[in-house]
């Protein structure tokens, strides 16, 4: 006998929450109890007296697992709305990127010609290294990450993706 | 204002929200609420031997009442052994209300002498949880915590008071209604959802009734409501383990309990239907069987005031989000004012009389052994002298044969473990139905082994004076383990003998209890018979037939028309797949 792989699609999903503790320990914790993919997550508050979170999760699994997965954050007390971005129309999804490359000469040229091609900013620099702030989809970031990896990429760190529907309405 | 300390603060909640009863155990870590207790008589505290046994217990009283069952117990461990009957409540959403000590918030992460992480450890097994840091949050958060275990889907919510907290004092006023800002179950239908459901009901040809447990927790009025709507529209009832009671067994309308262990025409009934309406159950792959075989030519309709529960494991045509009673309210409202008149379903019973003739719950009759099932019915025709009876069990074969031949009329009188499958459950559960119920008869129908899962519990039945009746169906084995090693490992029986048994009639006695052993089936009646009249607690240890399995049965990865009716259509062995599955 052999486990079967299902079909899957990425959705991303923007929670608003009420910010206390152990309220991100109870989204995460949902996923695992109940085998969900999480692809990433951020967690910030969003009003002046920091009672409210939003959480957006990058998700995948089969159509029907997505729309449990909605159901299932909806239920928990603490969660106020769940919005499927990616079902809800168009929408906006950035993610923001550090990334810290090192080398001397010609790719010390070339990793800031990429940069440019990729609006990334210099954020640091000493005389063999660079560190920049790049802001874009996930691919896009996947994308220069990759092409700095050739040059001499020494280490990434990554927010996950934020994102808002487009238009006058909130999510 | 008058300040009082946390553990007051508690106390005057419980006794505001109209709490009477308390299951705890105590402990370092609450003796200021045990303290705070000693003041108020009001509330009536039944000490446990084990906090699991608490937990049943709450579980068990409320399930019979219709009120919150509250438990009270310390921290670490005392937090722990109630996890089990935390988790049961959650999957039979059951309202309960756990209070556990915690060490004060000072040592909070010190590893601390009897710290366990509560609310980390029952965030996914509670229906919500709170760590209190401030006794000032106290009584807003009591009062909350029994809004949500009662509201909306019942569950077990978990409120997590470290000591210090308990000591410290803040001004006390009970709390005012409140709207909570986030948790608003939905409890009203959509109306165009109903209409559309009466129409869908009014113009089935093969209709059926789905019910569960969302019927018994909407309240005795939601019974009510379905056995109107059932009448109104003719149409066959089947239940789960969960909702037996909601509708009489006694009704010719009644197919008897569907799923793994029900009955043929229940089961046949399910597959051929062109409507299914699911009135507060969940698809559970218990009722289901192979999901890909299951009721395929319906459509179907699903009441449950748990969105996440609809779409779940089997898609439906038309969700209803509501609670049972008001949508049953509102369905019968539209039946009525579309002057819809029941359809001729006649073809539709008659297939349904043809497989009820299989007569699938019958069983060997034996006249040197007692047939289990015979136990049973034995025990439905004596109690029904009784004018209430509640029935809780343990789980295995014994609570399939009671669920089978024990016929419910009225809700809340079955009280038994059927999401987690907690062994242990229906002996505590059964000490909480009589504190809440005194004046009824509580019989806790066992079996061998799991009677001895929170057999410690006898003392507590002495202690309070409770007259439940434990009738053991004996067998020496974990019988539904034994019984599917023989059908899946070619009766390779690894360790479901249940060797060592005590003297159970002599353990009676050292608690102070009356034991009746019943050996044959010339005895059965008259040992029943005696268990029902004697009073004060009783133990019957009643030695069955060793080997009887449990049919009718689905087996693992079966469609429901692949039943298997009696031990000849078994093969002994199971394909990988079939085995992998529970």
């Amino acid at each position: 006998m052999h486990i079967q792989e299902e079909y899957s699609e990425r959705h991303v999903l923007s929670l608003t929450v009420t910010n206390e503790a152990g309220i991100l320990a109870r989204i995460a914790g949902l996923f695992t109890a109940r085998g969900y993919n999480i692809d990433s997550l951020t967690v910030a508050d969003i009003t002046p007296d920091h009672a409210i979170s939003r959480i957006t999760i990058v998700t995948n699994g089969p159509p029907k697992v997505i729309d449990q997965i909605i159901a299932q954050l909806d239920r928990l007390v603490p969660v106020h709305k769940v919005t499927d971005l990616t079902a809800n129309g168009p929408f906006v999804e950035r993610e923001l990127a550090l990334v810290k490359v090192s080398g001397t000469g010609e790719d010390r040229i070339e990793a800031l010609r990429l940069a440019d091609v990729f609006r990334a900013k210099v954020v640091d620099t000493t005389i063999e290294s660079f560190i920049f702030e790049i802001t874009g989809t996930t691919d896009k970031i996947d994308n220069f990450v990759g092409l700095m990896r050739q040059i001499g990429l020494v280490e990434v760190g990554r927010t996950g993706v934020v994102g808002l529907i487009r238009g006058k309405e909130p999510n | 204002m008058a300040e009082k300390s946390g553990a007051d603060i508690l106390v005057e909640c419980l006794i505001d929200l109209g709490v009477e009863v308390v299951f705890g155990y105590p402990g370092g870590a609450v003796l200021p609420i045990y303290d705070a207790l000693f003041d108020h008589p009001k509330i009536r505290h039944v000490l446990v031997r084990h906090e699991q046994g608490a937990t049943h217990m709450a579980e068990g009283y409320a399930r019979s009442t219709g009120k919150p069952g509250v438990v009270l117990v310390t921290s670490g461990p005392g937090a722990t052994n109630a996890v089990t009957g935390i988790t049961d409540a959650l999957m039979d959403s059951i309202p309960m209300i756990v209070i556990t000590g915690q060490v004060p918030t000072q040592l909070i992460g010190t590893d601390a002498f009897q710290e366990a992480d509560t609310v980390g450890i029952t965030r996914h097994c509670s229906k919500h949880n709170y760590l209190v840091k401030d006794p000032a949050k106290l009584a807003s958060v009591v009062h909350e915590a029994f809004h949500i275990a009662t509201t909306g889907r019942p569950g077990p919510v978990v409120v997590d008071i470290p000591k210090n907290v308990q000591i410290a004092t803040a001004p006390y006023a009970k709390p005012l209604g409140f709207e909570h800002a986030s948790y608003k179950p939905q409890t009203q239908a959509d109306p165009s959802a109903i209409a559309q459901a009466v129409e869908m009901l009014a113009k089935a040809e093969r209709p059926i009734f789905y019910t569960g447990g969302g019927v018994i927790n909407s309240g005795t009025k939601a019974s009510a409501l379905l056995r109107e709507l059932a009448e109104l529209t003719g149409a066959p009832v089947t239940s789960t383990l969960m909702g037996l009671g909601a509708f009489p067994a006694s009704s010719p309308q009644w197919l008897g309990m569907l799923g793994m262990h029900g009955t043929y025409e229940a089961n046949w009934a399910m597959n051929k239907a062109d409507l299914i309406v699911c009135v507060g159950a969940r698809f559970d792959d218990r009722v289901t069987g192979r999901l890909d075989a299951f009721a395929p030519n319906s459509k179907k309709i699903h009441i449950d005031i748990d969105r996440s529960s609809i779409n779940k494991t089997v898609e439906v045509d038309l969700p209803i989000v509501a609670d049972v009673g008001n949508a049953l309210t509102d369905m019968i409202t539209g039946w009525k004012t579309h002057g819809h008149k029941a359809a001729d379903l006649s073809e539709w019973w008659a297939r349904i009389e043809g497989w009820r003739a299989r007569n699938s719950l019958a069983y060997p009759e034996s006249r040197e052994e007692i047939m289990p099932q015979e136990a049973i019915a034995e025990l439905y025709r004596a109690s029904k002298s009784a004018k209430d009876v509640i029935i809780t069990t343990e789980v295995g074969q014994h609570q399939m044969w009671a669920a089978q031949h024990f016929g419910f009329e009225a809700p809340n009188k079955w009280l038994t473990s059927g999401g987690l499958g907690t062994m242990g459950y229906g002996f505590p559960a059964a000490i909480g139905a009589q504190v809440g119920n005194p004046d009824s008869l509580v019989v806790c129908v066992a079996g061998d082994a799991s009677i001895q899962m929170n057999i410690q519990e006898m003392g507590t039945a002495t202690q309070y004076r409770l007259p439940v009746k434990v009738l053991i169906l004996n067998n020496e084995y974990m019988g539904m383990v034994r019984q599917w090693q023989e059908l899946t490992y070619e009766s390779r029986y690894s360790n479901s003998y249940s060797d060592s048994l005590p003297d159970f009639v002599k353990l009676a006695e050292a608690y102070g209890w009356t034991g009746i052993r019943i050996e044959g089936p010339q005895e059965l009646a008259a040992g029943i018979r005696q268990m029902i009249d004697t009073p004060g607690p009783v133990i019957v240890d009643c030695r069955v037939a060793k080997l009887s399995n449990c049919f009718p049965m689905i087996p693992s990865g079966a469609a429901h028309t692949d039943m298997l009716l009696d031990p000849n259509q078994i093969a002994g062995i199971m394909s990988d797949e079939a085995k992998a599955l529970v």
